[in-house]
Formats: structure tokens, sequence, C-alpha cells
């Protein structure tokens, strides 16, 4: 899940070229409620992003896992319609609605043929306003919740990643799987479910993203429609979360001939001066694709991993420099002894201008290609009005990242990669590692 | 009220020109390279695939996971570009690069600015043929591998199961083997192999090139014919022969039981017809009987009965690949709530199959179905990318252009008799593969933390 908020984060960063055929508009609908809308008629439907910020962490230590379970029925039976129903009627319009849950939003995703859109809409607004809560459906789902708890478990991703998470976050929110434990799901009421949807989904927290087959004025109105009968006020958000995770390997014995390393220290907030710069350092040390630091050192040059990267996590209130890469038992230990010293020798002597060159050319060159879909795109334009990133930062945006010197590279590197500090949760078998610190 | 509202509304998709994406062109190079264009002008940007006709079904027996191997290594070192530039050159432009390979294709593909297309294509004509196999990036990359199957399979009971099922369900077919290959063959793995199945099968000739983005097809045959067109054919190319089933006659079972299981389920696979060219019916039909069963995870026929009304399972689900170039599987998994044993949750599928192919198909649901496979043809043109890997692994498993564009009538002809048909065929007295995955008895304390 902290993968995937990274990844709607990023796409946030990546903005328009005045060569692209995208022109944002901003729409308030008559009701008031503000969205971005790309207009492209030349497919006959229109994709919907809904982001309400919040997410799991608005849950009460004993209900955790309500706003989860929650947005796994809003699709399991709403207004008048039981599940089946409700099921039925969807597919009926071969409309396509998604609903997730995240740490800090909950996301609904839609798209709706043009031919039908009244009705989807219609379909959609029960579903975020009317949701039913069925004695037997919140059963039907209690039990696949724990089953995916159940699975989670026995993933050793997963308990990488959720062990990091419970080191680093001591009682805070951020500490906890969003999904719950068998035992506060088990506990789960309607009445929690029912204050799971008051606190998630309201007015005051919404942004939309619209691409497609719509004019401005049909948004503003099916906006309206859709979420009108939302409550406007929305409950306190979490304060930040202390990164409380010192230097050091935590063993979590997984029989597996392979272990999974998550590992990391505290990051950088979206607004420091230097956040651009450390965008730019990360690309190079364990951004995507196989030129990276990280890929060089442990694939290409030892064949020690099939995969490795870094990544800045923007969790909103919590920020962090995270990675992670799997590796045989045996060479896990190798491994880990490689990352930590690229953290270092980045920290200490920082990137050359060969290096600081291609991961700009990379990240200008590439921001216009992403934008290439209705989905895409209605997905980008929530993401960055979340961030609350204005229209015009898309324009200046690679101005932003072609302005980072060698010297500003340098400077962050010492300030942000911090060898000493790396905390690495191995689940596994690993050789040659002892558990606990 | 609203569930009126969509039944009064019909169920058929209004006619529409498309505009985002073009009509799809495709030629032939002199030299037998095939080339297909799809334009789409709504981003500055171009996918430039090449797919080879050639994967792990075409493997020798004992190199299992030399057709994914050779896919790594075609990152390394050429006569004219070191190892790792390939990656470099695409990323410096503001480009993402990768591969891929299957049983039946392998493929490798860039997505970048439309004026970079030029650039690609000479990069990838020059590793066509050009390629350089060097001991020491065979040794390094062979660990690479061996770690993504480690990473993959080996950390996944689930992966591990489905490894086992498939060595089961082919008696003599390659597609039995696993794509990334059995370790103790992957660990055996050599430079000559490489070389050997490298000079065999990559040629022109046995290429696909797909262009898809913001092209126009004159510029991108000027390009090919610039690029690849100087490749010389080989004369040499191999049919695709690959050694085929014998009639399937006995059921099989797999028990397999692993530590790592949360939620132990069962999984019934058969041999299955798949789509030929100038023959698409069959498949087609099973498409929409594999949807009917079990697509919907609400409505379908197995979800519905079983997770529903019963509450009997978790998920139960049906599967069927219509698109491999030779018979694959169809499939039913059912995961059963905690409680019911795995016999039981393979007698729940049965009963379920035997009610559908007794009581016959709702038409209701007939039609939605039929009405979303037509929709899905608009929801498909917003990703030109999604629309050229799937021309590259229909035109790689044989089919033809003719076949590819026919498709969406062919599944919209289909009847409820043809279903019934081809259900009757492939249940009736069906051989099958039984697999349960279980975990066990002891491991039911938490494993972890």
């Amino acid at each position: 899940m902290i993968k995937r908020l990274i990844v709607a984060a990023f796409a946030a960063l990546f903005a328009l070229p005045a060569s692209a055929n995208i022109e944002i508009e901003e729409v308030t609908s008559p009701g008031g409620i503000s969205a971005w809308l790309v207009e492209d008629h030349s497919i006959p439907f229109v994709a919907l992003e809904f982001w309400f910020i919040g997410g799991a962490v608005l849950d009460a230590p004993e209900a955790r896992g309500a706003t989860h379970m929650m947005m796994g029925l809003l699709e399991e039976g709403a207004g008048d319609l039981n599940a089946q129903d409700y099921a039925t009627a969807v597919e009926g319009l071969a409309a396509d609605f998604s609903f997730q849950s995240y740490r800090d939003a909950v996301v609904v995703s839609a798209r709706m043929l043009t031919q039908n859109r009244d009705a989807a809409a219609d379909l959609l607004r029960a579903a975020m306003t009317t949701p039913r809560f069925d004695r037997d459906a919140i059963e039907r789902v209690r039990a696949q919740v724990l089953a995916i708890i159940q699975s989670d478990a026995r993933d050793p991703q997963e308990i990488a990643a959720t062990t990091f998470n419970r080191l680093a976050f001591g009682d805070h929110p951020y500490a906890f799987a969003q999904e719950g434990s068998a035992e506060t799901v088990t506990g789960l009421t309607r009445d929690d479910l029912v204050a799971a949807h008051r606190g998630a989904l309201t007015r005051e927290r919404v942004v939309v993203g619209a691409a497609g087959d719509l004019t401005a004025a049909e948004l503003g109105a099916l906006i309206d429609h859709i979420l009108g009968d939302l409550p406007q006020a929305a409950p306190p958000r979490p304060g930040p979360a202390d990164f409380a995770l010192e230097g050091g390997v935590t063993v979590v014995d997984f029989p597996s001939p392979q272990s999974v390393a998550f590992f990391g220290h505290a990051g950088i907030e979206r607004d420091d001066p230097d956040f651009f710069a450390a965008f730019v350092l990360n690309q190079i040390l364990g951004g995507g694709g196989f030129r990276s630091r990280l890929m060089g050192e442990v694939r290409e040059k030892r064949g020690l991993t099939y995969g490795i990267s870094s990544f800045l996590s923007l969790a909103d209130l919590s920020p962090g420099m995270l990675g992670q890469f799997s590796s045989s038992n045996a060479l896990v230990g190798e491994a880990i002894e490689v990352v930590r010293a690229q953290w270092a020798d980045l920290a200490e002597n920082g990137v050359t201008q060969d290096e600081r060159d291609a991961a700009i050319r990379y990240m200008t060159g590439e921001y216009p290609l992403r934008f290439d879909g209705n989905g895409t795109i209605a997905g980008i334009l929530a993401a960055m009005q979340s961030d609350e990133i204005p229209v015009d930062y898309v324009t200046n945006r690679n101005s932003y990242i072609e302005a980072v010197t060698l010297e500003d590279l340098r400077r962050v590197a010492a300030r942000l990669l911090q060898p000493d500090d790396l905390h690495f949760v191995v689940v596994g078998q690993p050789e040659g590692l002892s558990p606990g610190n | 009220m609203l569930h009126r509202l969509a039944l009064v509304l019909g169920l058929t998709v209004a006619p529409y020109m498309a505009q985002a994406a073009g009509d799809v062109v495709a030629f032939f190079l002199d030299n037998g390279m095939q080339v297909v264009v799809i334009p789409d002008d709504r981003a500055p940007a171009v996918t430039h695939m090449v797919w080879y006709r050639v994967g792990a079904g075409d493997e020798l027996p004992g190199q299992s996971g030399i057709a994914h191997f050779v896919e790594h290594l075609m990152f390394k070192a050429t006569d004219d570009m070191a190892s790792g530039e390939f990656s470099t050159v695409v990323e410096a432009n503001g480009g993402s690069d990768n591969a891929f390979t299957s049983w039946d294709y392998t493929a490798y593909f860039q997505r970048v600015a439309a004026d970079r297309l030029g650039l690609m294509m000479q990069m990838e004509a020059d590793r066509m043929r050009d390629i350089i196999f060097d001991p020491v990036e065979v040794a390094t990359e062979r660990s690479v591998i061996l770690e993504e199957r480690a990473q993959r399979t080996d950390s996944s009971a689930g992966a591990l199961f489905n490894e086992q099922m498939r060595a089961t369900l082919f008696l003599n077919h390659p597609y039995g083997r696993p794509i990334i290959g059995w370790r103790h063959e992957m660990e055996a793995l050599s430079l000559a192999d490489a070389q050997t199945f490298h000079d065999l099968w990559y040629h022109p000739n046995n290429a696909i090139l797909i262009v898809a983005g913001d092209v126009t097809p004159d510029a991108v045959r000027a390009l090919a014919e610039q690029h690849y067109g100087p490749i010389p054919a080989s004369p040499d190319l191999p049919v695709r022969a690959r050694p085929t089933e014998p009639p399937h006659i006995a059921n099989r079972r797999v028990d397999f039981t692993d530590q790592r299981v949360a939620n132990p389920y069962v999984s019934v696979q058969m041999l299955a017809p798949v789509r030929e060219p100038g023959n698409q019916a069959e498949a087609a039909a099973l498409v929409i009987l594999a949807e009917l069963l079990g697509g919907s995870g609400q409505t379908s026929l197995l979800a519905r009965r079983l997770q529903v009304d019963e509450e009997r399972s978790l998920y139960a689900a049906a599967f069927y690949d219509s698109t491999s170039l030779d018979p694959s599987g169809f499939s039913l998994v059912n995961v059963p709530v905690p409680g019911l044993s795995l016999d039981e949750a393979e007698a729940d599928l049965w009963r379920i199959i035997d009610d559908f192919l007794s009581d016959g198909i709702d038409m209701d649901h007939f039609e939605r179905i039929k009405f979303q496979i037509a929709a899905n043809d608009i929801y498909s043109e917003d990703s030109t990318q999604g629309l050229a890997r799937r021309w590259g692994m229909e035109l790689t498993i044989g089919l033809g252009v003719a076949d590819i564009e026919s498709w969406p009538d062919v599944l919209a002809a289909v009847t409820p008799e043809d279903v019934m048909a081809a259900a009757s065929r492939l249940f009736t007295d069906p051989v099958h593969v039984t697999g349960h995955l279980m975990r066990p008895p002891a491991a039911n304390a938490e494993i972890s933390q």
C-alpha cells in the first residue's frame, strides 16, 4: 500500500509540456465543488477519480480496519438495491467502479459510457451516499478481509513492510496495517462501518479529476449529483508520525529460499526547498529503470538480486527514504553491504555530472508520455490536487528539475542519506545476519 | 428503481466513430518482417515493440528457461553498443524500456517521445543480429534469473502450485515447463545454448514490429525500411512444430502442501481449444462460458451460488486462455470458507457445473456479458499500449490480421446455444487435473512476527 501511494504522489510531479495536446480546465460546480477536467471527445466515455483525503488513519484504535472494510462494502448494496441487484445494474451499464482504501486517502474511480452516463452516475451516487451495509454483505466481506489478513501474514513482502512500519511509528496509525488485525476486524460492528463512511467520504476532503467525453458544464452537474448529499465536514486527521527507527537490521524468520529486505530512514517533506534535488538524487540512487546506482551495483555487476529500488515516500504524515529488494538467503548479507556502501558513497562524494545530466534528461523527457489516456489523466489530476499543486505548476515543473545543480545534489545527499541510520527489515532465513539488531 | 432504470436503457453499445486510435495498418517489409501501426495522436509519444515468434514453448528439452535467459542477455553489448547502453540511451531520451517472455513469444519494447522512434529502431535492429554473448555477462545474468525465479516462484506457494499444475496438465507439450525454467536446468544454461537459440530464431522474418502512438503509417514504413529493411531474412527459420498432446485419458491429482499457504483452495484444469486462424468460434463461446461461470465476482454463476447464496466460498471463479498457439487451459478455482474441506469445495465446483449444464443460461446474464464485451472495445481504445500488446500476442500465436479484426464480431455472434454446446464438449466426461493447495496441519499457528 505504501508503494502505491508513492506512485500516485510521484505521478503528480510529472508536468505537462506545451507540446502535449492537453488543457486542464478548473471547474467549480453549481454546488461549489471544484474539479479538474481534461476534455477529450474522441472516445465515448469518461473517467472520474474522487480522492477523499484522510483514509485508514482515521480509524479509532479499537476499530482498525473499519475504513478498509467500509470501502469494500460500498459496492455490496446501495439505495434500494441489494448486493446482487447492484452488481447486476452496474454490469448492465458496462460501467466500471472501483473503491480503494489507502493509509492517507480513500479513492473512488469510475469509467462510464457516454450513452448511459446518467444512469451510471445514479448508481455511483447510491454507492457513495447511501450504502446499505446489509448484514449478510458485512459477514461476506469480513470473511474476505480476514482471509487477506491471513494471507498477508504469510507473505514475506507484506511482513517486511508491516514490520518496518511497526518498528518505525510506535503508536501512530502508520504503525498498523490499514486492513486491521484479525481481532479488530472480527469485532467491527455495523455502527463502526457507518461511522467510517461518515468520516471518510466528505465534501470538505474530496478532490476530483475527470477526463474524457464530457464538458465542464456536464461535469459540474455530474459531481453535484454524485457528491451533493455527502456531509461537508470531516473529522480531524492525526498529527505527524515520528520516525522512531534507528539504524540496524531486524530479521524476521520465514521459511523461504530467498529473503525480502525493506529498508530506509526518515525522508524529506514535499515543501522542503531541497525537495527537487532529493527527487533527482533518488532517481540516480535507485529510481525506476535499469540505470540506477543500486541496480548497477547490486544486480548488473554482482547478480545479487532481480530488482532493487529506492523511493521517496511522500506519505502525508511522515516522509521516508525507503527501498526494497529480494536476494537469496546466502546473498542478502552481501547485498545489504553494497546498499550501505552506495548510501555512504553518495553521502560523501555526491554524484557525477554525467549522472545528474542523465537523470534530468530522463525525468524531463518522460513526463509528457504519461498523459496518454483518460483513466491515467483523471488519476493524475486528482493526485495533483491532493498534493495542493496549482494548475500552473505543470508548466514550471521541468524548470524546477533542470535547476538542480551538482552542488545541490551534493548538499542534499550529505543531508538526506544517512548510512548509519539505515534500518533493514529482512524476512527470510538470511545467512550471516542475526535476528534482532 | 435504479435497477429499472438500467433495464430500460437497452443493452446495445451505440455505434461511434473511433477518432483517438486511427485505423490500424499492417504490412510486410521485403525481408518478411511484419509491421503493424496503431495511430493515436492524443499524446506526443510512441510505443515501439519488436515481437519474436519464439518463446519457452520452442525450447529444446533440457534447456528450460533459455528463451527468457536470451531476453535478459539482449540488454548486453553488441558490436556497436556497450553492455547496458541500450537502456542508458533510452532513459537519456526520457524513455523507458523492458521486455517479456511467454511460451509463445518474446517481446521488447520502449516508450519514448515520438521524435525518437528512429533511434529506437536503430538500436533494436542492431541487437537483432549483432548481440554479443560474453562469458562474464552470461554468468552474472544467470545469477539474476535464478534470483528472479527465487523471488517470483520459489517464494510463493501459489506460484509453485501453479507450476506443478501446468506440469501435470501437459503430458507432452512444452507448455508444461515453466517460462522461467526449472532451477536445475537454469543453472546449467550456457553461453553456447544462448548463442544457438538466438541464431536460430532472431531474424526479421520471425519478427513483428508494432508502433503505437503519435505516428503515421507512412513515416513508420520509411523508418522501418531504413533500419530493419537491410537485415536479411534467415533461410533456415524453423517451423514452430512443438510436441503435441496425446489424448488425455486419465484424471490426475496434484496435492501440494506448503506452510506458507494462508487460504487453501482447489483448482481444476483441463485442456481447451484456442483461437485458430479462420476458426475462432469455439474459443469465442468458451470466452463467454468462462464469463458466465466465473467472470464477475458478484453475479457470475460460481460467485453468486457459492459466495453469496450458499456462503460456502470466499472466492470462486473460472479462467480461460483463448489466445495461445496450441491448446491451453480452462480452469475453475474455489477457495472455501474456513471449516469446509477441499473435497467439499471440489464437489461444490462440479455441482454448480452440473446445474449449469442442466439449467442452461440466464438470458439477462448472457446479454449483460455481451454488452460488457462490446463496451470493452470502447474502453480499450483508451490505451494504445494495451492495443499494441494485444496485436503482438495475437500475431505471434499465428492469427492473421483478418482474424484479429473480426474477433469482436465473432464474439458478438456467439449464441446461448453455442455456449451450451461448447460447455457440453468441455464438461461431458472431462479429463482433468485436480489440485489441492494445502497447509500442513501443524502450521495453523501464525508463522511470523
